[in-house]
């Protein structure tokens, strides 16, 4: 018996000389995408990709890179850009800051010239090596609001509105429905936050807003992981007793607020949530659509199912003989953000093609995404600068009405002016 | 004449303290050393170089509490945030006060080492389970004042981002200097470590572990023991927090939560509690074998039968790691490092093991 026990660890040490040895050889890069219908001719175009296919924030990240994927393939599947295909160089971080790293090194050595970022503590953990190694880093959502500002952080590229964008929209939504519903003096706004550096980012714009225009305003932190707040709601609805509330959560945080407001007595059509409070899942984690009729959320993407780009996507895998995920309908919101961020950096690969032509480094690239104005692709709306990374912050609002998300506001911004004078101070 | 020990057998003081156990040791070590100082960084690749940088920033972190957790038996839950201390203090000094690298990593290790002394008071009351959920306060308590506390946590969402470390004319700029950088730390660590193991020291913390009653009739002051323990331990994970924000460029409280403490305790269990190899083992089986497992993975890309094979990697990745983490576990509870010497023992007598 005593033999036996000592043959094991020989086993196992074997075992992992093997692993080992395995992985010398595993070299090769991650591949992408499917057959194409119609073969791009020219060199490709590397850039690389983040997401989270594990841990918390999973559901985001898989629907997230999904969108990505399609679109690229489907530039792909039209031949390219000028004949240039794209190669996506894949990874999964866990939300994982150190993996995050792992993976801009990887995508690094594999010649990208531009990625996704997904995540703010990956972001603030590769951001300095993007400056340094001229390689393009996206990060529309997440990061620090501060990396709007291209002469700070030139390979910086939040390419959506930031937290403090986001947060000047909400008031300025807020405002306008108060003037439009005819009614006299001004809200008394509550922020209700969670408590990380993203929580209070938005913090310090909101009262500089709010005491411009003599707003009264209270700020109501939920602490991690964000998961129970009926002491923070029973402060709200007994003793601040708001008009409206700005809600600016995390994870399944949004979907216990719209519950534990809704059940408190608060109207939901005066909630209206920062862009990560505004996905599909949150409202129907919260007990469904028709539960969540009329709260209001933010997005820096059109959304929707009948884009005129999800009908190309569409087609493109009805042509394969294939099916379009399901997550395309079902986790809309987070899928059309990735096509977003996927449609962006097509567009500035396409610019730098144009204005340098082949091939392109990432400062080419960073040009070509500086030089983009107006709607892309008809999810976004940017007016990118080499000052102006966040392209100018606008947002859009859909209400939950109807079991979908309707559009209550096409595209605008919030208090410009105040955002900018704490992007540039 | 070749003669083989036939095992361990310590006669003297003298030898039970020595730092090699066996002549063959040294020779071993210096072999290892050389390995991973002249060979090993040129011949992986450059991926497989940020996996050690990362496992050696883990390696001194994981030493440090094994200092504290398996020789003192003082169990901490909140050693990330004693990296966060030591990180936070190099990045605040580097950025505003200009102060050269070296000053940045020792500073962190210092203030980490006096905010250990303090954490570490209740350990002179209280043991075992209360003394975890103190340390776990304490990792609490430190996110919260890096997140709200504007001058520590400073720059942009409580992240501070950092120039690549110097040195007079050396830039630590590229993955291969940092890894010099790293291996450099490690050694020191692994050296301090060691000898703070066999000395008067390590003697004093193993007697308190074993019987803290018995250690303190024998005349070994469990107070200035105890906290000695914590600062030791803090100022390691002081310096690896520091080096994580020199090596990363930037200091993000991300990077310092819960997690991180529990990553580090299990490296320690698994590697082997008391024992600095342990340290060593447990912290590339953690840090490394998921990365390793996705190479793997890799491999049958073409064969799995799933649509999105990236996600379907990741997750299955996670799965192996821990059906490997339980096998292991269940194999040897003592740890990797017991392993090692099951397998070093099998062969020091073979073919005659009885």
């Amino acid at each position: 018996m005593l033999r036996a026990r000592r043959f094991w660890p020989l086993a196992l040490v074997a075992a992992v000389a093997l692993f080992l040895a395995a992985c010398e050889g595993g070299e090769e890069q991650p591949a992408t995408g499917t057959p194409r219908a119609q073969q791009p001719t020219g060199a490709p175009i590397t850039i690389g990709m983040m997401y989270d296919g594990t841990g918390a924030t999973q559901l985001i990240g898989v629907a997230y890179k999904a969108g990505f994927e399609d679109y690229i393939n489907l530039i792909n599947s039209k031949g390219g850009i000028d004949g240039h295909p794209i190669n996506v160089i894949f990874c999964e971080h866990g939300y994982n800051a150190d993996r995050g790293v792992e993976c801009y090194e990887n995508q690094k050595r594999g010649g990208a010239i531009g990625t996704v970022t997904y995540g703010t503590p990956i972001t603030a953990a590769v951001i300095g090596r993007c400056n340094q190694d001229q390689i393009v880093c996206t990060f529309p959502g997440y990061g620090s609001a501060a990396a709007a500002n291209g002469e700070r952080f030139p390979y910086g590229f939040p390419i959506a509105a930031s937290y403090w964008s986001q947060a000047g929209a909400a008031v300025r939504f807020v405002l306008d429905e108060w003037q439009r519903e005819g009614k006299s003096g001004k809200p008394k706004i509550a922020y209700l936050f969670y408590d990380n550096p993203a929580g209070n980012e938005p913090r310090e714009v909101l009262r500089t807003i709010a005491q411009r225009e003599g707003l009264q305003l209270e700020e109501v932190a939920v602490p991690a992981p964000g998961t129970e707040m009926s002491s923070q709601v029973t402060r709200i609805t007994q003793s601040i007793r708001p008009d409206w509330v700005i809600t600016h959560l995390f994870g399944s945080s949004p979907s216990v607020s719209i519950k534990a407001l809704k059940e408190a007595g608060f109207p939901l059509n005066r909630v209206v949530a920062l862009v990560w409070g505004s996905g599909d899942a949150d409202v129907e984690a919260a007990g469904g659509w028709a539960f969540a009729e009329g709260y209001y959320g933010l997005q820096f993407t059109a959304i929707g199912t009948d884009l005129p780009v999800l009908r190309e996507i569409t087609e493109m895998y009805r042509s394969q003989g294939k099916q379009p995920p399901d997550l395309m309908t079902k986790n809309n919101v987070y899928y059309m953000r990735g096509v977003a961020n996927a449609a962006v950096m097509v567009e500035g690969i396409r610019n730098a093609l144009r204005q340098k032509g082949y091939p392109i480094t990432g400062a080419d690239l960073k040009a070509g995404i500086e030089a983009i104005r107006g709607e892309v692709a008809g999810v976004v709306n940017l007016n990118l600068s080499a000052r102006d990374h966040e392209g100018g912050g606008s947002v859009r609002i859909y209400q939950v009405r109807g079991g979908r998300w309707q559009l209550a506001r096409d595209w605008f911004q919030g208090y410009r002016d105040v955002i900018e004078s704490f992007v540039y101070r | 004449m070749i003669n083989r020990e036939c095992g361990v057998f310590r006669t003297t003081y003298q030898a039970d303290m020595s730092l090699y156990g066996v002549p063959l040791a040294r020779i071993t070590v210096a072999a290892f050393a050389l390995f991973f100082a002249l060979v090993f960084p040129f011949v992986v690749d450059h991926k497989h170089l940020v996996w050690a940088n990362f496992a050696g920033i883990s390696i001194v972190a994981a030493i440090g509490l094994n200092l504290l957790t398996g020789y003192t038996g003082q169990i901490s839950i909140g050693h990330a945030a004693f990296m966060a201390t030591g990180g936070y203090t190099a990045a605040i000094m580097t950025t505003r006060a200009d102060v050269p690298f070296w000053v940045g990593l020792i500073a962190g290790g210092v203030f980490a080492s006096a905010y250990g002394l303090i954490v570490g008071l209740p350990s002179v009351r209280v043991k075992g389970f209360y003394l975890a959920i103190a340390t776990l306060a304490a990792q609490f308590i430190t996110e919260w004042i890096i997140n709200h506390v504007e001058w520590i946590g400073g720059g942009f969402q409580a992240s501070i981002i950092v120039p690549p470390a110097s040195l007079g004319p050396v830039r630590f700029d590229t993955e291969l200097e940092k890894y010099y950088l790293v291996l450099a730390l490690v050694v020191l660590a692994v050296v301090a470590g060691l000898n703070i193991a066999r000395s008067r020291l390590g003697r004093a913390f193993v007697a308190i572990r074993d019987r803290d009653v018995a250690a303190e009739i024998i005349g070994v002051d469990i107070f200035r023991y105890k906290l000695l323990s914590f600062m030791i331990s803090s100022f390691f994970a002081g310096v690896a927090g520091a080096l994580y924000v020199y090596y990363v460029g930037t200091a993000t409280i991300e990077a310092f939560q819960i997690s991180r403490s529990i990553e580090i305790l299990a490296m320690i269990i698994i590697g082997g509690l008391g024992s600095i190899l342990g340290s060593i083992f447990g912290a590339v089986f953690v840090v490394v074998l998921p990365l390793a497992l996705e190479d793997i993975l890799e491999f049958f890309r073409g064969v799995l039968p799933v649509t999105d094979i990236d996600t379907f990697v990741s997750q299955l990745k996670l799965m192996v790691f821990g059906g490997l983490i339980m096998l292991f576990l269940m194999v040897e509870p003592e740890g990797l490092n017991r392993l090692w010497r099951n397998v070093k023992d099998y062969f020091r007598v073979w073919p005659f093991s009885y």
